[in-house]
């Protein structure tokens, strides 16, 4: 498949301005996505991807597609300098070709000359924090259009992700013993990892006692914290035919961002997962019931039940019943999960779980895991991830693999 | 709940003072005043947090500050217990205008907070900046 004559250039527009001494960097951003919507008649509500590069204020392309309440199906916040806004294009006509998506919207906004006069630093992109009091300095000049309103609170991710929990139990009923199943599952899948972590198995008892870290979250209910890292490859068909080593293949994929969105109708219950398992699904055709081994992102133990639910695992709000009594362990329940142990006992390098996530999934569908926890016949696995926070702003990546 | 930590009552942290930018700087400046404001948007008539130049529901650049009297449920909240000096609760609220927002829950015992409390802002210093939006039990 080629790009030639699958996607059009529909919109661009050019600021006149420059000098802009009276508008923040994501004002800017903003007037020139609006310009080139208004270009093409087409409105912030027809658009499903974004791509943008260092200039965008904010944590990659998340900040401002929340800022601009755009609902993505695709993003792209690749670095080249003044290249970038070119390599976006070709990476957009590349999507709308695979029908990931259907219109593209690229921003390049900066103020180096207009901040000189007053509030901004004429940039922006230096000062975005990928969560709320995630690194973000106090005072000053932020571009990143939510830091003043959001990085005070002393937010971090166990207690935003506290807070989903906190919800889901309000909501649904869920309990910490419930909570605790995942984690008991992982310890069970580490034992037999001799790079974990943490490798002794534990109990739910174990979990429940250990101590609270932010409420309703404790302490065996957070991923460890590790160095390390991974790497994947991927090739086209002929090179992986020709290659020695079992054949696995990727047959569907969906991407999303959540976030607060505006503040209206805010539900912390459900993750990005809700948008980008159903394109993976369709595309891949298969159903949640086919699927041999999950690999689900561990940062907590709540981050996997809401993922569970959101790609449909289970109905929204089983999570709980759905996880309980070893469901999720291998050779015990019906789901085996993060064979690795997980980020909750093996690794979560560098704070960024969701390479592990592809790597173990390959290890079964090759059937190269570990004998005491190698799914028997794995021919279908999903690999699927929540990067940010999950109780602010994050995106979501569902991958669905198959041994050929 | 199964912890068995003593909850100590609810301490106001050390808040840092807000990074503002320029289409920030109004909300500051009112909140040096004691004055809450949000943004409504004149062409939906939607409200929404943070506040934009942009309305991020219908794209109309027709944005407009409105002064609110800050009160609002606690839509979810966490107790920070470690890695902190003063154990602190971060929280959403919604304001009854319909928009939630993230904040600390103060002036309040930590066991006390519930989902679906009524709560009242409650301007709380910062280092060197403006007052921020905190919210206490109403």
């Amino acid at each position: 498949m080629s790009i030639k004559g699958k996607a059009y250039v529909v919109g661009a527009w050019e600021h006149p301005r420059r000098e802009i001494p009276d508008l923040s960097t994501a004002q800017v951003h903003a007037e020139c996505a609006r310009g080139a919507l208004e270009d093409a008649g087409l409105s912030l509500s027809d658009v499903d991807a974004y791509y943008c590069a260092g200039d965008a204020p904010g944590f990659g392309a998340m900040s401002m597609a929340d800022y601009m309440g755009l609902k993505l199906k695709h993003m792209d916040s690749t670095e080249t300098g003044g290249s970038s806004y070119i390599i976006h294009a070709g990476h957009a006509a590349e999507a709308i070709a695979a029908g990931k998506c259907k219109v593209a919207l690229i921003t390049l906004a900066g103020r180096p000359v207009g901040s000189r006069a007053g509030l901004g630093d004429g940039k922006g992109g230096a000062g975005g924090a990928p969560r709320p009091g995630g690194g973000g300095p106090g005072g000053g000049i932020n571009e990143v259009p939510e830091a003043g309103f959001e990085n005070i609170w002393g937010g971090s991710t166990h207690n935003t992700y506290g807070m989903c929990a906190m919800r889901h139990m309000y909501q649904y009923g869920t309990t910490s013993e419930q909570l605790a199943w995942i984690k008991v599952a992982a310890s069970h899948h580490a034992q037999w990892n001799e790079h974990a972590m943490l490798r002794n198995v534990v109990t739910v008892e174990d979990v429940i006692n250990s101590p609270m870290i932010a409420d309703p979250l404790h302490r065996l209910d957070c991923c460890v914290v590790s160095d390390g890292g991974g790497a994947v490859i991927l090739a086209a068909p002929e090179v992986a035919k020709s290659l020695k080593r079992p054949l696995v293949k990727v047959i569907g994929h969906g991407e999303a961002n959540k976030g607060p969105a505006g503040g209206r109708n805010l539900d912390l219950t459900y993750s990005g997962a809700v948008w980008s398992g159903p394109p993976a699904w369709e595309e891949a055709g298969v159903k949640p019931s086919d699927i041999k081994y999950a690999s689900i992102y561990d940062s907590f133990t709540i981050t996997v039940l809401m993922q569970l639910e959101d790609l449909g695992f289970c109905e929204k709000g089983h999570g709980g019943k759905f996880v309980a009594d070893g469901n999720l362990i291998s050779g015990v329940g019906k789901l085996p999960f993060n064979t690795d142990g997980g980020g909750l006992c093996n690794n979560h390098p560098t704070n960024r779980g969701g390479i592990t996530k592809i790597i173990e999934a390959v290890r079964q569908l090759r059937g190269e895991a570990h004998p005491k926890v190698q799914v028997p016949n794995c021919d279908l696995a999903i690999a699927h991830g929540t990067g940010g926070s999950l109780g602010v702003r994050h995106g979501s990546g569902t991958l669905i693999m198959e041994r050929a | 709940m199964t912890d068995t930590i003593d909850r100590p009552q609810a301490q106001t942290r050390r808040i840092p003072a807000p990074a503002q930018n320029l289409e920030s700087k109004p909300f500051w400046d009112a909140a040096r005043e004691g004055r809450f404001l949000i943004k409504r948007c004149t062409a939906c008539k939607e409200p929404h947090w943070y506040p934009r130049s942009i309305c991020p529901f219908c794209n109309s650049p027709d944005t407009v500050w409105e002064e609110s009297p800050g009160e609002g449920v606690i839509y979810t909240f966490s107790v920070m217990h470690r890695s902190t000096p003063v154990p602190y609760a971060i929280a959403y609220v919604t304001l009854d205008e319909g928009v939630s927002l993230l904040t600390n829950i103060v002036d309040c015992e930590m066991a006390s907070i519930r989902i679906g409390q009524r709560v009242k802002i409650k301007w709380t210093p910062t280092e060197g900046g403006p007052p921020v939006f905190t919210f206490a039990p109403a």
